[in-house]
């Protein structure tokens, strides 16, 4: 009988949400690290039973956290994370040059091969991995010293890079994206990278076209696919077919095209979700009304997905982590609201149902299939 | 024995009571307490002074007989009371929230 565990970051510890593979009755564990800002769990792939942890604090700091049982026990795990050379200056918001300083991890990947092997997204915006099971951390230093890397300046929510998407046919082919300046691919390993934003329109940056600069929120890929990416940006929803050399917008009918999170269908991959948020001064869903929005196309056309979602009175925010799907048929889909609750959908997002409703706003959600 | 008092959250992440009892060879400062407190718990590296500057966290306070000990140099001796053991050193966090 398959299961699916759904880990969720929120902004005052993890929770661990298990069901089995009918997804309607749901056991909730946690908080784990309670109090601590959780931003992201994350699973290897090549060990269901290894799951990575980022825990921080304003006042002490980050942690990082190994669990080798699915979640049930925890072990701190290394937590130095150095820029590899002088880190130099990256564009503060006033356009004057700011130092590099770590901040905090907030996103992590593990390897989809090697269960010790793991990259850390961080703040401000550099690469780092780890290949004895996040004991010791080296920054992949050929992006933050991109030629470009003085240039970058933070989104509202700080120099972040937050996304990082392996391609499944080639380990020396990913993609990163930092808010706000882009898109990154490597073809290398990670040794080297070049900006990936062609076919980008950003009117909030002077060069609207520019290489870089963009605020791009989340990029996201179907494994049987991977020259095709999915990206929601600041504004716009955007995909490509030919591993980002070239962008096009497929925000078609959505009532907005601001939004954070971005996934696609594990059985479909022309089928995409969306979460279209007011404005990017407005974080909230649009009109009280909290909707999912699909597209079976691959974008252009969307349906709102509303059947157990608030149509009413609704104004919570979903942050760009915060959407996951699972590996079943049909696919399941979850999200997590700035409001603490996680919806769940067991049918492709024909229908939701919320699985817990007053979890401190939530950060991150990803799944696991099991079984 | 040196007596060092935890927040509530560092309590939790080294797996620890509210007070911690340290044997610490004089001469008794921050620095010494501090070196002695990460040896014995690890996972306290970093959280309460920079793991490689060893300055303390900027929202972090360090109290002991009643007296703001947190500008003070990491090298001067700690009260008596506190190389006795009759007083903690107390980490604090700074009050924040709504």
């Amino acid at each position: 009988m398959s299961k699916v565990r759904v880990l969720v970051g929120t902004r005052k510890g993890a929770f661990i949400l298990t069901s089995d593979g009918a997804r309607k009755k749901w056991d909730v564990e946690g908080p784990h690290f309670g109090g601590w800002e959780i931003y992201h769990v994350k699973a290897s792939p090549a060990n269901p039973d290894r799951l990575y942890a980022s825990q921080s604090s304003g006042w002490f700091g980050q942690v990082l956290q190994r669990s080798n049982d699915g979640g049930k026990t925890w072990e701190a795990a290394g937590k130095q994370f150095q820029y590899a050379s002088t880190p130099g200056t990256h564009t503060w918001y006033d356009g004057s040059p700011h130092p590099w300083e770590f901040k905090r991890v907030w996103h992590l990947e593990p390897s989809l091969t090697e269960a010790d092997t793991v990259f850390a997204g961080v703040e401000d915006a550099a690469l780092f991995k780890s290949t004895d099971g996040a004991t010791t951390w080296s920054e992949l230093a050929g992006l933050r010293t991109h030629e470009t890397g003085p240039s970058w300046a933070p989104g509202a929510g700080g120099l972040c890079l937050h996304t990082i998407v392996q391609d499944p046919t080639s380990s020396d082919r990913m993609y990163i994206a930092i808010s706000s300046a882009g898109v990154f691919r490597t073809e290398d390993g990670g040794q080297s990278w070049s900006p990936a934003n062609h076919g980008l329109r950003s009117s909030y940056i002077p060069d609207p076209d520019a290489p870089v600069g963009h605020c791009v929120h989340r990029i996201a890929m179907h494994p049987s696919r991977p020259n095709t990416l999915f990206m929601q940006k600041h504004w716009d929803v955007m995909r490509t077919d030919d591993g980002a050399n070239e962008w096009r917008e497929i925000s078609g009918n959505l009532p907005t095209d601001f939004g954070f999170v971005i996934d696609v269908n594990a059985n479909e991959p022309e089928t995409i979700y969306v979460i279209p948020i007011t404005s990017d001064s407005l974080h909230y869903v649009p009109e009280g009304k909290l909707r999912v929005y699909r597209s079976k196309s691959g974008g252009e056309e969307w349906e709102p997905l509303t059947k157990g979602l608030p149509q009413k009175d609704c104004y919570v925010n979903v942050l760009r982590d915060a959407m996951a799907v699972d590996g079943l048929d049909p696919c399941g889909v979850y999200f997590g609201t700035s409001g603490g609750q996680v919806y769940g959908s067991p049918d492709g997002g024909d229908s939701w149902t919320p699985i817990v409703h007053d979890l401190p706003g939530v950060l991150s959600v990803e799944v696991q299939t099991l079984g | 024995m040196i007596r060092v008092q935890l927040p509530a959250n560092l309590q939790t992440l080294a797996g620890v009571g509210r007070e911690i009892q340290l044997e610490v060879p004089a001469p008794v400062t921050q620095r010494t307490v501090l070196d002695i407190l990460e040896e014995q718990h690890p996972a306290l590296r970093g959280t309460i002074r920079d793991a490689v500057t060893k300055r303390r966290r900027p929202l972090l306070r360090f109290f002991a007989c009643e007296e703001d000990w947190s500008d003070v140099s990491p090298d001067d001796p700690l009260p008596d009371e506190v190389a006795a053991g009759k007083e903690p050193l107390l980490i604090i966090g700074a009050i924040a929230g709504g």
